[in-house]
């Protein structure tokens, strides 16, 4: 079988393609729609850009959800790598069993159930009332799972000989490691931290439960102000999120997939 | 054996620490709490512990709220199935070299924040919007379509669409189509080799599929918000409510702790199913 038998079928992924990024589509057009009411296509302008950096609230929350989301990546990365590593060393045993039901749990939870349970957590046993860490400790609980589930799977996947080969040869169990299983996780790391990157980025229901006065992220922002109406400058903003995150992701994913193809032992 | 023991604690220890920590002890501290009481304050009061907020979850006049919530989900999970379904057939099927670029394509407005999706469907199904404005040229409408149910299983549909094609395409993928060769050998029809074959062995998938859409439609209260318009109440809403302006947290700890069991008990089911479909 093979190639393209079914012109139907293929016109209706192209249709199912086309309702996936229209919306997206017309948001960005109309962030250049000289009207300030947004209903009908009144010219072409550039005019709501600039005004994004005179916004104060604007830049608050992307500095805030700049901050949380750093310290979410750096620490979901770490944490979600050793438990990754250590998951995909203990496969089969009763307590690989135990941990992988903590890691999924996470992932089926209502995202409201976590964002009211944190809060009653940070509250009631701290006195808290939302900050940055506040927000990035919730952030790293629901992206653990993601980085674990992506580098294990990479880790589970390699050929335990070759690090085998290499203490043979004479390297200590941390060279074996760093030379050889570490280049060949790589690009799982990358993914899973890029991963963690985006959930934290664009967080709001967990966010608005444990964010605070001063402590508002980018989608809160963007959610408070376009629930009275659609505005020129949201699209703006929205825009710049998009176009930013779609680079990321289709850099990261290049670059990992092709790390992965050079790397992949022929047998 | 015993520094090998020692590094896989090392390894261990930090990521089931935390997730024991801000994970598991807080979903307990939503079962202690919804046990609870407030005062005239909007504080919570833990003495005399009882059940008292459950038995509000149940009265009739909470009723319709539950249902719009179920009947949310289960549209949702319905509708997004079966557009998926023949997405994920697609790529698996007749993807060929451009599979991994599909999947990406699939991916592509996943990875765009949630809210701004939300919002450009606002864009679009205003009564001004852009789809009256297309349907206003050919002399059509308008029509309302923000705030009404139909916007909100739509919205809902768009966003969680990739959950949904994912499970789908893997075990489509994963269905050797020999199997099918096999029974058209045998002279089933394409329709019959479809439905003996092609979707019994593909159901782990259509299950898994379901669960992953299911659970987040139940906890999003955004595109309820946005596109049902301020009336629209959901279980999820509600929770919103009682937590950031009602103040009401003991009641609003019992109906996400019913969330909770109801994930779980779809959770189990369906893993059950799948664990009947596909050994026994």
């Amino acid at each position: 079988m093979g190639g393209d038998r079914n012109p139907l079928l293929r016109l209706y992924a192209w249709l199912v393609y086309g309702v996936l990024f229209a919306p997206i589509v017309v948001l960005i057009l109309f962030s250049f729609n000289d009207s300030k009411r947004n209903f009908a296509w009144k010219g072409f302008t550039l005019r709501w850009y600039p005004e994004l950096f005179s916004n104060n609230a604007l830049l608050d929350a992307l500095w805030v959800t700049i901050q949380v989301a750093a310290i979410s990546v750096v620490a979901t990365t770490i944490i979600g790598t050793l438990l990754g590593l250590g998951l995909a060393r203990l496969q089969n045993s009763r307590a690989a069993g135990t941990a992988d039901t903590l890691i999924l749990l996470p992932m089926v939870t209502p995202e409201i159930v976590m964002g009211i349970s944190l809060l009653l957590f940070f509250n009631m046993l701290f006195g808290a009332n939302g900050s940055i860490w506040q927000i990035a400790v919730a952030h790293i609980a629901f992206s653990i799972s993601y980085v674990t589930i992506i580098v294990r799977s990479r880790a589970v996947s390699l050929d335990p000989r070759m690090e085998e080969a290499a203490r043979d040869l004479g390297a200590g169990a941390w060279a074996a490691f760093r030379y050889v299983t570490l280049p060949l996780i790589t690009p799982a790391i990358a993914a899973g931290a890029l991963l963690a990157f985006a959930l934290s980025f664009d967080d709001l229901i967990i966010t608005s439960f444990n964010a605070g006065v001063g402590s508002s992220t980018l989608p809160l922002y963007i959610y408070s102000r376009i629930r009275f109406g659609v505005t020129p400058e949201i699209n703006a903003i929205s825009t710049i999120v998009v176009v930013g995150t779609a680079v990321v992701v289709l850099l990261a994913t290049r670059i990992s997939s092709r790390r992965a193809a050079r790397q992949t032992v022929q047998p | 054996m015993n520094s090998d023991r020692r590094r896989d604690a090392v390894l261990l220890a930090p990521g089931l620490g935390w997730l024991v920590l801000f994970f598991a002890v807080p979903l307990v501290m939503i079962f202690i709490v919804s046990l609870g009481s407030r005062d005239q304050y909007g504080g919570v009061v833990l003495d005399g512990l009882s059940a008292r907020n459950y038995g509000r979850a149940l009265e009739p006049d909470f009723l319709p709220t539950v249902l719009n919530s179920f009947k949310y989900a289960l549209a949702t999970t319905i509708l997004s199935i079966a557009i998926a379904y023949p997405m994920a057939y697609y790529i698996a099927r007749y993807g060929g070299r451009r599979k991994a670029l599909l999947l990406v394509l699939v991916m592509l407005p996943f990875w765009t924040s949630w809210v701004i999706r939300t919002y450009a469907w606002m864009i679009l199904l205003r009564d001004n919007g852009v789809v009256n404005s297309v349907l206003g040229t050919v002399g059509i409408g308008p029509f309302q379509m923000l705030n009404t149910d139909i916007a909100v299983i739509f919205g809902m549909t768009y966003g969680f669409l990739p959950f949904t094609i994912l499970p789908l395409y893997v075990a489509i993928d994963r269905l050797d189509p020999a199997l099918v060769h096999a029974a058209r050998d045998l002279y089933a029809s394409s329709r019959a080799a479809f439905i003996h074959v092609t979707l019994p062995l593909t159901m782990p998938g259509i299950v898994a599929a379901a669960i992953l859409t299911f659970i987040p439609t139940m906890g999003d209260y955004v595109t309820p918000d946005l596109l049902g318009g301020a009336q629209t109440t959901t279980v999820a809403k509600v929770i919103q409510t009682l937590f950031m302006s009602s103040k009401d947290w003991p009641f609003g700890a019992a109906l996400g702790f019913l969330m909770i069991v109801i994930t779980i008990v779809g959770t189990v089911a369906g893993l059950r199913f799948l664990r009947r479909e596909v050994i026994g």
